[in-house]
């Protein structure tokens, strides 16, 4: 497909690698914001292309993986009240809540409907007035658009039976703390291209001036991520820290207005818990209170489940590239897609469901 | 999750005044895209769909210079790229 698979191209790939060899004097460590950014650096095998010189650490750019498990757990109970259909994105099906996961929950009689898009719910709930449908709305700065646009079109069309539990997440928030940490090894930053798309990049500025660290936007294909790479280093070489944009195709410092000014009709900034990695202030949006009506949270009494028994996922070290999948214990032995312990095992973007497919026999190699 | 695709513009419905839709073709697969936030997009622009909605369009020009300026990349330092890449295929452009 166009704009896929000439940037796959084995040779421009070649001429990157060897190129991000010749500038770099030394190792760089490097943070693939995003989870589909990892997943596309494991299946390419373009760690093991920079072994030599780069190491890439995963990011916490997985919006399913960083869904605080109470989410999970009022997805779930509402998909258990009559006359109540959960719509979502196939990603959170397999997630585990505290006690079940809406796949399981759908096998006890839940209502669970895995859709493409949160209009798609939209749909549902116009045609089926004898329904709430609900849209379990999780997601960053990329998905937000399409929640809003479902939110805002149910409301110019008064369709009242649907609504959102919204739980959506900004990523510059989470790059800042993973910064501020003190235990923090991460030179550079391949920025999410597609956050980037809609945000743009002029706020990641200031973040880049105060930790003199190297912010460059960045695509998801070989060639993308390659260039993405390249800049840094020669970045980190000549000792400066600048953001840059390695994906202009698609990216505009300014980001896409239109879209932004539409999530911000419908959502504000808030505080959010994120996964594992605690709240982090002014780093989630909520429904504004003047589409209220549309925010399940508001209209639907959901029960509030008993806290969690211990799990031993350690998702949050993962997330924030303290440590690589593969030193989980519980990795590929307790942990697995088929019985998974966290949300990274079966998230499509998640990093430990990335090692597991393609990494798993040379990490239990490694370990036995 | 985060994950978009891009995909040629078909057809534009502009019937219904807030949400503009189109038909998207990826690789030949239609689909029904919220074209509301690119309205710089035409029939016959690519652009970037994710969840049913359109967040950008394709810069083609952009593409083709980011593409070009990687096969011009300078390595002249040979011995150095031979060390690393082996026999890397010097061909450059496009396959
Ligand atoms: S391998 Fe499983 S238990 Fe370990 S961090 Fe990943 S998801 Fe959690």
């Amino acid at each position: 497909m166009k704009y896929l698979e000439e940037y796959r191209d084995r040779a421009l790939v070649d001429k990157l690698v060897a190129k991000i060899h010749q500038s770099a004097t030394r190792r760089h460590t490097l943070m693939e914001v995003c989870g589909g950014q990892t997943h596309a650096i494991l299946r390419f095998g373009i760690d093991a292309l920079l072994e030599k010189t780069v190491t890439l650490v995963h990011g916490p750019g997985c919006p399913v993986c960083v869904t605080p498990v109470a989410m999970i757990d009022q997805a779930i109970a509402l998909a258990q009240m009559p006359d109540v259909v959960l719509c979502t994105f196939g990603d959170m099906m397999r997630v585990p809540g505290s006690r079940q996961s809406l796949l399981e929950a759908r096998a006890q009689g839940g209502q669970v409907r895995m859709v493409y898009s949160p209009l798609d719910a939209v749909k549902l709930a116009q045609a089926d007035p004898t329904k709430q449908y609900v849209f379990f709305a999780v997601g960053f700065e990329t998905t937000a658009p399409a929640n809003a646009l479902a939110v805002y079109q149910a409301d110019q069309q008064g369709i009242s039976n649907f609504a959102i539990l919204s739980t959506h997440v900004l990523v510059r928030p989470a790059m800042e703390t993973i910064l501020k940490h003190p235990d923090c090894r991460i030179e550079g930053f391949l920025a999410a291209g597609h956050v980037c798309t809609i945000t743009g990049y002029a706020g990641y500025e200031a973040l880049c001036e105060q930790y003199k660290t190297p912010i460059v936007v960045t695509g998801f294909e070989p060639v993308d991520i390659l260039s993405g790479v390249l800049h840094c280093v020669e970045q980190l070489e000549a000792g400066v820290a600048s953001v840059q944009n390695a994906y202009t195709r698609s990216v505009q410092r300014e980001g896409n207005q239109q879209a932004w000014r539409l999530v911000e009709t419908v959502f504000e900034v808030t505080d959010q818990e994120w996964r594992g990695m605690g709240t982090i202030p002014r780093s989630g949006l909520r429904l504004r209170s003047r589409y209220g009506a549309h925010d399940a949270a508001q209209r639907f009494e959901i029960p509030t489940p008993e806290p969690a028994a211990a799990n031993p996922c350690r998702a949050a070290e993962v997330l924030q590239g303290f440590i690589t999948p593969h030193e989980c214990p519980a990795f590929g032995v307790s942990c697995t897609p088929e019985a998974p312990l966290g949300a990274p095992m079966v998230s499509s973007e998640g990093a430990c469901a990335a090692y597991y497919r393609y990494r798993r026999t040379e990490a239990l190699n490694t370990e036995g | 999750m985060c994950l978009a695709i891009p995909g040629k513009v078909i057809s534009i419905d502009e019937s219904e005044p807030i949400l503009r839709t189109g038909k998207v073709s990826f690789g030949g697969a239609l689909r029904d895209v919220a074209l509301s936030t690119v309205p710089e997009a035409e029939v016959g622009s690519y652009v970037l769909v994710h969840a049913g909605i359109a967040i950008s369009k394709v810069d083609e020009a952009e593409a083709a210079r980011v593409l070009e300026s990687i096969a011009q990349l300078d390595l002249s330092d040979e011995e150095d790229m031979l060390e690393v890449t082996g026999d890397a295929p010097e061909t450059g452009g496009q396959s």
